[in-house]
C-alpha cells in the first residue's frame, strides 16, 4: 500500500464524495480492487460480514443499484432485507424519520437509502445509530456510483490525475454528475460539463467543473466521455423541446466523438435511453465500458460495506 | 400587574420622535406617561407604586413587530394568540400585527373579532390583525375590507400566498385606499420560485436543492412599486431579503414613491450557509441569501431605505420541520431573538440606539397608523426596558413561544428586554 502508515478509514456513514478525502477515495478504490476477485470465484462468498444486518431502504425505483448492494452484501455473508416504496409505510403517510426509527428498533447495522429528496440520508443520521449509505438522494449525490466510475477509469487509464473528463447531459438533476464532478476533480482530473443550458445549474464551477456552451468543446481531447440519462418523465418541464431534438444536438454519436482522444472511453450510469443520449452503436461499441462499470459497482459496494461495518473489528 | 404608578429611575431614555436620548426618570400613571425628569429627581407620591432603578438600561417606546404569525385559529398546536403575545412581551414587544394566513384565513369580520377577543382575554401585547387581500387568500376576489376594518384590522396582506394577478393587485391597492388601509405585499413571482427550497446559486447546486432565484423577489417588488406609483398610493413591502430589492426601494424612495419596507433579523444575521447539512431550521421564504445580500440589507437599515425590522415570527412544530429539507415548512420564530440580534448591529456601529428604536417602534407605529412609538407625556404607557449588556443563551428551555423552530438555538446572545409595560401594566418583568 502506498498510504501513510497512520491512515485509517474513519467514516461511519457514506453520504457523499464531498465528505471523503483523496486518501479515503484511494483507499476505497484499493479495497474494492482487492474484492473484485471474490466475484469471480466458483463459490462467491466470504464470511467477513457474517451476522451483520443490512437494510436496503429504497424510496425510488432501482434495479441496478439495489441489486448491486444486495449482491455485495450477500457475497460478504451479511443478511440483507429490501424495502421498496411500494411496500413501505411511506404510502401510508408515515414520515421518513418514523420509518427509520422503527427500522432502528430492529437494530440493523447499516441502512442503504435511496430517496427522491436531497439530504434524506443526512436526516437519518440525526435520528438513528445505524450506518447510512447514500444510494442516491435527490439531485445531490450518488457516492457509490461516483466511486465505481473512478474505479473504472483508473482501471482503463491507469491513473485519474491529469485526465480530461467530459460529462454530457442533464447536469442539474443528476446526482451521478454531482458525485463524479466532485470525485474526479478531487482526484486531479479536469472535468468539463455540457448540455442544454436549461440543464446546467448555476455555480457548477464551485463543484469543480468547467461548463461549456458546446458539447464539442467539452468533448475535445477528452479521455473519458460520460453521457447522462435523460429522464423522459421530465419532458413535462420546458427544459428542452423534444427527445428527438435532444438526440440530434446533445446525444453522443460517432460524429460528436471525432474530437475526443482516439482512445477515449465511453461511460453511462444506466439505464440508457438508446438513441437519445447515446447512439446504440457507441453504447455497444469497443470504447464502451458501461458493463464494466456495473461489474465494478459490486466491488465498490463490497468495499464500502466492509469499511464501515467490518473494518474496525 | 396593575400598579397605580410606576417610576422608572435613572434609565437611558431613548425617544427618537422627541429627539431624546439621555439619562432620566419617567413616571407612568393611570396607564399613561405622566412625567419625565432629570435622573434621580422624580419621586412617587403614592407609596403603593413600584420603583425600578434602571441604571445602565434603556427605556424606549414599546417595540412593535409588524409581521407575526399567531396561528390561531386553526393551528393552535404551533402557537395561540395567548402564547404568541406572551412570547412577544418576553421579547420586548408591546404590540404585534398578525398575518391572516390562519385556518380559516382572516378574510372576514368574524375571524378578526375572534383574534381580538382572544387578545383581550390574554392582556399581554396589543394585537393588530392584518386582513386578507383576497377571499381565502386565493388571489381571485377582493375580501371585505370595510367590514374587517370596522372589526379592527389595521392593514391588508396575502402574506404567504403572493397576489400573482397584477390586475387584482391594482384593484386591491385602489380599494384599500377607500378604507384607508395599508397594503402589505409579500412580493414573490411564484412561477420562478415554485418548488424551490433555498436561494438559487452554487450552494443550492451543491446541496442538490431546487433554488429560488433572487429575481423572484425583485421582479414582484418592481411590479408592486410600479403599481403603487401609477396609482400614487402607498405600499409596504414585507420581509425583503436581496440586494437588488434594497436598491429598487432606495431608487423608488428617491423618486418619490410612497413605498415602505421591512426586513427581518435573519436576513441581516444569517446567510444561506446556515442551511449547512440540510438544517430545516434555516428554511424560510424568502430564503436566506448570500453575504452580499446580507451586507446590502444592513446598509439599507443604516441609510433608512428599510423602514422597519419585523420578525416574520412563523411557528412550526417538529411535524412540519423534522422532515426532508424539500418537504419541511418555511419559517422560523423570531419574537424572542429580535432585540439581541438587532443589538448586534448597534454593537457593530451599523445602527445607533435611536435608529434601532426607530426601526422597531417608531416607524412600525407610523406605517400601520397605530398608537405608540413615543414617550411623550400623556401618551399611552407602552414602554420597553432593554438591558443592553445582559447575556443569555437562547435555548429551548427558555423559549416562551409554543414552538422552537429557530436557527438561533444555542446562540449566545447579548441584549434583552427585561421589563415590558403595556398601557401602564407590567406584562413582563425579568429585572434582577
Amino acid at each position: 500500500m502506498e498510504m501513510e502508515t497512520e491512515y485509517s478509514f474513519r467514516h461511519k456513514h457514506i453520504l457523499g464524495l464531498e465528505n471523503l478525502s483523496t486518501d479515503d477515495i484511494s483507499f476505497i478504490l484499493q479495497t474494492a480492487e482487492s474484492f473484485r476477485e471474490i466475484s469471480t470465484r466458483p463459490i462467491k462468498k466470504v464470511p467477513i460480514l457474517r451476522g451483520k444486518t443490512i437494510i436496503n431502504l429504497f424510496f425510488e425505483p432501482s434495479t441496478r443499484t439495489r441489486l448491486s448492494f444486495e449482491i455485495a452484501a450477500k457475497r460478504m455473508s451479511a443478511d440483507t432485507f429490501n424495502i421498496s416504496a411500494s411496500t413501505s409505510s411511506a404510502t401510508k403517510g408515515e414520515t421518513l424519520v418514523d420509518t427509520a426509527m422503527n427500522l432502528q428498533a430492529m437494530n440493523p447495522d447499516a441502512i442503504i437509502l435511496r430517496h427522491s429528496h436531497s439530504g434524506s440520508p443526512h436526516l437519518l443520521t440525526k435520528h438513528i445509530n445505524a450506518s447510512i449509505i447514500n444510494a442516491g438522494d435527490g439531485f445531490h449525490e450518488h457516492p457509490s456510483q461516483g466511486l465505481l466510475d473512478l474505479m473504472t477509469v483508473k482501471q482503463k487509464k491507469g491513473t485519474i490525475k491529469g485526465l480530461k473528463i467530459a460529462i454530457i447531459g442533464d447536469i442539474s438533476h443528476s446526482r451521478v454528475a454531482h458525485s463524479n464532478i466532485i470525485g474526479f476533480s478531487k482526484m486531479g482530473a479536469q472535468v468539463f460539463v455540457s448540455g442544454p443550458a436549461t440543464l446546467l445549474p448555476p455555480g457548477i464551477e464551485q463543484l469543480g467543473a468547467t461548463a461549456c456552451r458546446s458539447t464539442e468543446e467539452a468533448i475535445a481531447d477528452a479521455d473519458v466521455v460520460m453521457a447522462l440519462r435523460i429522464q423522459k418523465e421530465r419532458q413535462l418541464d420546458p427544459l428542452f423541446p423534444s427527445l428527438r431534438e435532444y438526440a440530434k444536438f446533445f446525444g453522443i454519436t460517432n460524429k460528436s466523438l471525432e474530437k475526443s482522444k482516439p482512445d477515449a472511453i465511453i461511460m453511462h450510469p444506466g439505464p440508457i435511453n438508446r438513441g437519445v443520449e447515446l447512439d446504440p452503436a457507441i453504447a455497444d461499441g469497443p470504447r464502451s465500458v458501461i458493463l464494466e462499470q456495473v461489474t465494478n459497482g459490486v466491488a465498490v459496494r463490497m468495499a464500502l460495506l466492509y469499511l464501515i461495518l467490518g473494518g474496525s473489528e | 400587574m396593575r400598579m397605580s404608578m410606576i417610576l422608572l429611575r435613572n434609565g437611558r431614555i431613548i425617544d427618537p420622535v422627541n429627539n431624546i436620548d439621555r439619562q432620566g426618570d419617567l413616571i407612568i400613571s393611570e396607564g399613561s406617561i405622566h412625567e419625565i425628569g432629570e435622573p434621580g429627581t422624580l419621586q412617587l407620591p403614592d407609596p403603593a407604586g413600584a420603583t425600578f432603578d434602571l441604571s445602565g438600561k434603556w427605556v424606549v417606546p414599546g417595540l412593535i413587530d409588524m409581521h407575526v404569525h399567531l396561528r390561531e385559529p386553526g393551528e393552535e398546536y404551533k402557537e395561540t394568540v395567548a402564547s404568541g403575545t406572551k412570547a412577544a412581551v418576553a421579547g420586548g414587544f408591546t404590540a404585534i400585527a398578525c398575518m391572516p394566513n390562519t385556518s380559516p384565513v382572516n378574510d372576514s369580520e368574524a375571524v378578526t373579532s375572534l383574534i381580538l377577543k382572544k387578545a383581550e382575554q390574554t392582556k399581554m401585547a396589543r394585537v393588530y390583525p392584518v386582513g386578507a387581500v383576497s377571499k381565502n387568500s386565493q388571489g381571485t376576489e377582493l375580501a371585505e375590507y370595510g367590514e374587517m376594518k370596522q372589526a379592527g384590522i389595521v392593514a391588508l396582506s396575502d402574506d404567504g400566498r403572493p397576489v400573482a394577478n397584477s390586475q387584482l393587485m391594482r384593484r386591491a391597492l385602489e380599494y384599500s385606499s377607500s378604507h384607508n388601509l395599508l397594503l402589505i405585499s409579500h412580493s414573490e413571482e411564484m412561477s420562478l420560485s415554485e418548488n424551490g427550497a433555498m436561494n438559487e446559486g452554487a450552494l443550492s447546486t451543491r446541496l442538490g436543492l431546487r433554488g429560488i432565484p433572487h429575481i423572484a423577489e425583485e421582479i414582484m417588488v418592481y411590479r408592486d412599486i410600479a403599481l403603487a406609483d401609477y396609482l400614487e398610493l402607498p405600499i409596504h413591502i414585507a420581509h425583503i431579503s436581496t440586494k437588488e430589492t434594497v436598491d429598487l426601494i432606495r431608487r423608488a424612495k428617491k423618486n418619490g414613491s410612497l413605498v415602505t419596507s421591512e426586513t427581518t433579523p435573519h436576513y441581516f444575521s444569517l446567510t444561506e450557509k446556515a442551511i449547512d447539512q440540510y438544517d430545516t431550521r434555516a428554511k424560510m421564504n424568502p430564503p436566506l441569501r448570500t453575504t452580499e445580500d446580507m451586507e446590502a440589507i444592513r446598509e439599507g437599515l443604516r441609510d433608512g431605505t428599510i423602514d422597519a425590522i419585523a420578525t416574520d415570527h412563523a411557528p412550526h412544530s417538529n411535524m412540519e420541520k423534522d422532515l426532508e429539507f424539500q418537504l419541511a415548512a418555511n419559517g422560523i420564530i423570531g419574537l424572542e431573538t429580535s432585540v439581541p440580534l438587532t443589538m448586534n448591529l448597534v454593537r457593530e456601529n451599523i445602527l445607533t440606539p435611536a435608529q434601532m428604536i426607530t426601526l422597531m417602534s417608531v416607524r412600525p407605529a407610523h406605517i400601520l397608523g397605530v398608537k405608540g412609538g413615543s414617550l411623550a407625556e400623556k401618551v399611552t404607557a407602552d414602554v420597553t426596558v432593554i438591558d443592553p449588556e445582559k447575556e443569555f443563551v437562547y435555548s429551548t428551555a427558555s423559549i416562551v413561544s409554543k414552538s422552537s423552530n429557530s436557527p438561533f438555538l444555542d446562540w449566545k446572545m447579548q441584549g434583552k428586554a427585561v421589563l415590558t409595560i403595556v398601557g401602564g401594566d407590567i406584562v413582563f418583568n425579568e429585572l434582577d
